[in-house]
């Protein structure tokens, strides 16, 4: 399901943006890369706030920039929510003139229930009456985040909200971030430069480079890409999104079920079904031909080679495909090469360790 | 003590000025705008045009005026073709006198509040819905607000104290163009040194109150003004 059509190229000289996106209408897409990436570019010419002289952007059937007819909808009339860098809260108004700013604007008034579930999602309801020079990075960061979801809009579009936060800060943010996504039943286009926001939040995965977009598509997919530089990364990693299968509580395990299969992760402390992310680092994974019969490993699942690429520093880079989920394995080329890993071969992954996202 | 010709006089002056500044601040607001945010090669000549009348000696540009103003001036062979008149030494001559030597007074002061403002306000009050138009009362006037505080008193009391350009294009008509300060010297030239300390202590304690009341309440705003 695509709901998003965004086409856009951009020449300021020494630095071009050029993409053609097709994304989902639904859960939060990343868009991932350097500073320089054109990243942020990209989102203010969905945003209508830079105009790229060729461009077409097709949100929910409705087009907001089409050059070919001279179309642009200015930034005012797209029915968006923008979250920035840094919060831009007006300053001369409290924090509730600041909420109700955007909301006074907008014709059909179905917001203000809207806001009282964001401002108790967000836990700001206390800080209404504050003016914005009083509160501190996170707490002007989530007002900014609610400002933008109070006008019920139909897409969410955020800028590194969390970039000019320190790490203390961050991690009071992310779980609201985590809570969100889960609430929210429009399509979010997040930028950002850090690998644990793209674990902890995508659905989809843009990854941007010099202006272009070098890979997209659904997260572990996109992550484990062989022909682009992450998956060489020493921190590569895949993130598959599970639920909750089954306490043993004898063990102090929890298995969690994923599209394909299931993994024992140590106990977590949540309800059955209830949804989490599972990252497993590329360099936690090991290849065994056979299936090892006596082993501590746990989760050993079997899987087949879709690709095999030279990795850093002696490394080869093993892409799998385990039920619908892709994972990257980073082995020595030497045991590659012993092994006679080849693509399609059946093979089985060993995961030494897993860690829980949220 | 103050006669009626001291009181007319007077009276005379707060008129010009009050009238100057509200048409400084209309004719300036968009001006500053303009200023503040081209790119346009025009920007430095429009600066230099502005800002003129701060450095040239108030008789050079009430000369000009008197000239382009009078019959034989472009200006006023317009206004005689309108059917106004010629401008020199009348009322509305003083006006318009006042405006174009006191804009500088206005236009700087809010060309830096909106310079200072910057681009980020703006894109969130778009990003919220907010008209080019709405943004603008609800946005960025109040905070320029120091900005629109120091405009207006800096035009409102530099007219007042204005005397070179009058004497030129408005001349010493009583009740029509004689203000304070053309009747200060009116005073000194008739050795009247009572009427004339009466008047210049007026001028005086009105000039010092009221820049005294704008740097008090500029000292408690929030958001950065341009004379900080």
């Amino acid at each position: 399901m695509t709901t998003i059509q965004a086409r856009f190229q951009l020449d300021y000289g020494d630095f071009k943006l050029d993409v053609d996106l097709k994304l989902p209408g639904t859960g939060i897409t990343v868009l991932f890369g350097h500073s320089g990436s054109g990243k942020t570019t990209l989102l203010r010419c969905i945003a209508g706030l830079q105009r790229a002289p060729q461009g077409f952007l097709e949100i929910n059937g409705n087009t907001w920039q089409d050059s070919e007819r001279d179309l642009f909808l200015p930034t005012y009339k797209r029915p968006l929510g923008y979250v920035f860098q840094e919060a831009n809260l007006f300053p001369h108004l409290t924090v509730r003139d600041n909420l109700h700013y955007g909301l006074k604007r907008i014709k059909h008034n179905s917001g203000t229930v809207k806001l009282e579930q964001t401002l108790e999602l967000l836990g700001i309801g206390h800080l209404l009456e504050r003016m914005p020079g009083h509160l501190s990075g996170g707490e002007r960061q989530r007002v900014a985040i609610a400002r933008a979801l109070a006008l019920n809009p139909e897409v969410l579009l955020m800028d590194e909200p969390l970039a000019s936060l320190d790490f203390k800060r961050k991690q009071e943010i992310l779980p609201f971030l985590s809570r969100l996504h889960q609430q929210l039943d429009i399509p979010v286009l997040y930028v950002t430069h850090s690998q644990q926001e793209v674990a902890q939040l995508a659905d989809t995965l843009v990854i941007m480079e010099d202006g272009r977009a070098l890979a997209s598509g659904p997260l572990s997919e996109t992550q484990s890409r062989l022909d682009v530089p992450l998956a060489q990364d020493r921190e590569a990693a895949t993130v598959w999104q599970a639920t909750v299968a089954e306490h043993e509580a004898d063990y102090h395990l929890t298995r969690v079920a994923f599209a394909g299969g299931s993994l024992s992760l140590p106990a977590v402390d949540a309800e059955i079904g209830t949804p989490l992310r599972v990252q497993i680092y590329a360099r936690d994974v090991s290849i065994a031909l056979e299936a090892p019969t006596a082993t501590s490993i746990l989760n050993v699942l079997p899987a087949t080679i879709t690709g095999i690429a030279d990795g850093r520093d002696g490394q080869s880079v093993i892409r799998l495909q385990v039920g619908d989920q892709a994972l990257l394995a980073h082995i020595t080329r030497k045991s590659a090469l012993l092994l006679g890993l080849q693509i399609g071969m059946a093979v089985y992954a060993q995961i030494k360790g897993t860690s829980l996202l949220n | 003590m103050l006669n009626a010709a001291d009181i007319a006089t007077l009276w005379l002056t707060f008129k010009v000025a009050g009238i100057a500044t509200l048409l400084m601040l209309l004719f300036g607001t968009p001006l500053a705008w303009w200023l503040a945010r081209t790119t346009s090669r025009w920007k430095s000549i429009c600066n230099a045009l502005v800002s003129l009348p701060l450095v040239l000696p108030p008789t050079v540009l009430g000369f000009y005026l008197l000239v382009l103003m009078g019959p034989a001036g472009a200006i006023g062979k317009f206004t005689a073709w309108l059917g106004l008149g010629t401008l020199p030494f009348t009322f509305p001559g003083l006006v318009v006198a006042s405006v174009l030597y006191s804009l500088p007074f206005v236009v700087q002061p809010l060309q830096a509040s909106f310079t200072s403002i910057g681009e980020q306000p703006l894109e969130a009050a778009a990003t919220l819905r907010a008209g080019p138009l709405d943004t603008f009362f609800s946005v960025i006037v109040p905070l320029a607000k120091p900005g629109f505080l120091t405009a207006s008193i800096l035009g409102f009391t530099h007219t007042v104290g204005e005397f070179g350009v009058v004497l030129m294009v408005g001349g010493n008509i009583p009740d029509k163009t004689r203000v304070v300060s053309v009747q200060i010297y009116n005073h000194v030239e008739a050795l009247e040194y009572t009427e004339a300390h009466w008047l210049a202590g007026i001028l005086m304690l009105f000039s010092f109150s009221v820049l005294m009341v704008l740097y008090t309440v500029l000292k408690t705003q929030p958001v950065a003004h341009p004379l900080k």
